[in-house]
């Protein structure tokens, strides 16, 4: 054999090299992650009592204090947003697998592609054009609007790709004993999609109840209690960032806080979403 | 059934679900309305002017709004500089180079990068960051502060801090979007150049070449998402409007100054200029999505379009 020329040296060190680049990105991707949750458990944990989740924030100065009121104004809303995309954003999606060719479906899709890009902060504006300047008051309704305006291309999306899924031999069957298509679809596609979309809703739920920017000016923020859907309400992520951006050591560490309870949740629902998604694509690859 | 009621059952069906997929069709189109509506009074007033004036007093009722294009832009840029090669590296390590073993956990771990809310990057950023790079600042040698790139006082609130939290916050999309380009490309491509003898990179250049349209397209993806991000920056960029190279100083962008200035807008021109710019965010947001739509179209054709995986499902930054 021929012994190695520098030139093949050469491009075998290139190679390596690149592997190396390569293996140190995803290593350079996970020190931010590992931070993040790091210094958010770190400061967050030890402020995490019972009295975060049940109490009311305390003026400055007294220590302890909860986020009581922020938690239950972030279920709130998120509540009127899935009421106000859910059903829209499953019907879509089911248009858009049943008529994909439909002209309606191309404007559909592309619309909720549009929308899925939209910045947040751009449909707080739209949100408070439409739903506070009408009323002349920050209310929960219009925040859990924009919420819902941010769910419905994720949702659209979940609907879609997962009745993309479910095995066609579902629907003929269905359809050879006489099913009309509104029945096909309701007594047997989309059961056996449901799962999965459920678990799609909760991980845009989770999603959406991360967001800050489209609440500034659509629900705003309340230092009170309010349940109310005609008043300003608190949020988790828009006490947080009030709390960060205070001078105050007490709301900071409240603010870190309130940091872990939104990771902790995400965390919680991307597993989740990860575990449901890989039995659905098992059941998938055995039936089809 | 008779066939009529079958197929009165058919077009009830049909014309129930196209009401909502018409829903959002007139929902995007609601809020191009609403934001040309809301702005109005500054398109009037300034007209081209307010994209190349520097001055933004509120007070004196000027606007103009070149700082905040330029922060959104030369944020963003610097973001992908930093995050495009990291993504693409990523991207290639899982999908040719990662042990079996390692590659679904690492996926998972990477996407979760996407899944952290904005307003957590913005409380690290705060407090973690940016205490750090004032430091690296501080550290910086008196002969590179004369060069306009790191000019200033050290302050750690500025351009740089901002490009950092954009950067990782960018990385996810595009090595995802990346990665289903990078699996979309026949075995056959590799296959061939190791035949001819090609080592392991001059094969993965191989593929990055064969997807490269594809490739644009996340980085463009990644871009899209970077305009647009808004509590993440607000919270280090330092909202200061100037125009300067420096990525010392702090600067504003256009998502920020809606952020901070939308509530306290008493002046209709004021809020109406805000909405200008919301506006113009929103056109800038619709061209490069599409863009990279295009882009990534050719590559999902044989399949599905390369969809982002579930767990790192965006929703607009």
């Amino acid at each position: 054999m021929k012994a190695t020329s520098a030139v093949d040296l050469r491009r075998r060190a290139v190679s390596r090299a690149v592997e190396v680049f390569c293996a140190a990105s995803v290593v350079l991707a996970l020190v931010p992650l590992g931070m993040i949750l790091f210094f958010v458990l770190r400061q967050g944990l030890p402020a995490l009592n019972g009295a975060f989740f049940t109490e009311m924030p305390k003026p400055v100065g007294e220590p302890g204090g909860g986020m009581a009121n922020a938690m239950v104004g972030t279920l709130i809303l998120i509540g009127i947003a899935a009421l106000a995309a859910v059903p829209v954003g499953i019907a879509c999606g089911v248009y858009l697998t049943e008529y994909r060719r439909a002209r309606l479906s191309t404007a559909a899709r592309f619309s909720a592609d549009v929308l899925n890009g939209v910045p947040s902060i751009v449909i707080g504006i739209f949100a408070y054009q439409a739903a506070v300047v009408p009323f002349r008051r920050f209310t929960a309704l219009a925040g859990g609007l924009a919420l819902g305006v941010m769910m419905l291309p994720l949702i659209i999306r979940t609907t879609e790709e997962l009745l993309g899924l479910v095995p066609p031999s579902y629907r003929e069957g269905s359809l050879a004993l006489g099913a009309t298509r509104a029945r096909a679809v309701w007594t047997v596609v989309l059961p056996a999609a449901l799962p999965g979309i459920v678990t799609g809703v909760l991980v845009a739920l989770a999603r959406v109840a991360g967001e800050t920017a489209p609440l500034l000016f659509t629900s705003f923020n309340n230092q009170f209690w309010s349940t109310r859907l005609d008043q300003e309400i608190a949020s988790l992520t828009v006490q947080v960032y009030t709390y960060a951006n205070s001078p105050y050591e007490d709301w900071h560490r409240q603010a870190w806080a309130g940091a872990t309870v939104l990771i902790a949740s995400v965390l919680f629902f991307s597993l989740l979403s990860r575990f449901a998604t890989r039995r659905l694509e098992r059941m998938h690859r055995g039936t089809a | 059934m008779t066939r009529t009621a079958v197929a009165r059952d058919g077009s009830l069906f049909r014309l129930g679900l196209g009401v909502a997929a018409l829903a959002v069709v007139a929902l995007v189109l609601g809020i191009a309305f609403v934001l040309v509506d809301g702005s109005l009074l500054s398109l009037r007033a300034f007209g081209f002017s307010f994209w190349r004036t520097q001055v933004w007093d509120p007070v004196a009722r000027r606007f103009g709004a070149l700082p905040f294009i330029w922060g959104t832009l030369y944020s963003s840029f610097l973001a992908l500089l930093l995050a495009a090669p990291v993504a693409l590296g990523i991207a290639v390590f899982l999908s040719e180079l990662s042990p079996r073993l390692l590659r679904q956990p690492l996926t998972f771990l990477t996407e979760l990068l996407a899944a952290i809310p904005s307003i957590v990057y913005g409380l690290w950023g705060m407090f973690v960051l940016v205490p750090v790079v004032r430091k690296l600042e501080v550290a910086t040698p008196g002969w590179m502060r004369h060069v306009p790139l790191f000019s200033g006082p050290p302050l750690g609130v500025g351009m740089l801090a901002a490009a950092l939290v954009l950067a990782v916050m960018v990385v996810p999309f595009t090595a995802a979007v990346a990665r289903e380009v990078l699996k979309a490309v026949p075995g056959a491509q590799r296959e061939a150049a190791y035949a001819l003898g090609a080592t392991r990179w001059e094969a993965i250049r191989m593929a990055l070449f064969y997807g490269r349209t594809g490739i644009i397209g996340a980085v463009m993806l990644g871009l899209g998402r970077a305009l647009g991000e808004t509590m993440a920056v607000t919270m280090v960029i330092g909202n200061n409007p100037q125009v300067s190279p420096s990525i010392f100083a702090p600067q504003y962008t256009m998502a920020s100054v809606i952020a901070n200035e939308f509530t306290e807008a008493a002046d209709p021109l004021h809020l109406h200029a805000l909405v200008e710019i919301g506006l113009v965010l929103f056109l800038l947001t619709i061209v490069i999505n599409a863009l990279s739509r295009l882009l990534l179209w050719r590559v999902g054709k044989k399949e599905e379009a390369p969809a982002v995986p579930a767990a790192a499902a965006p929703v607009a930054a």
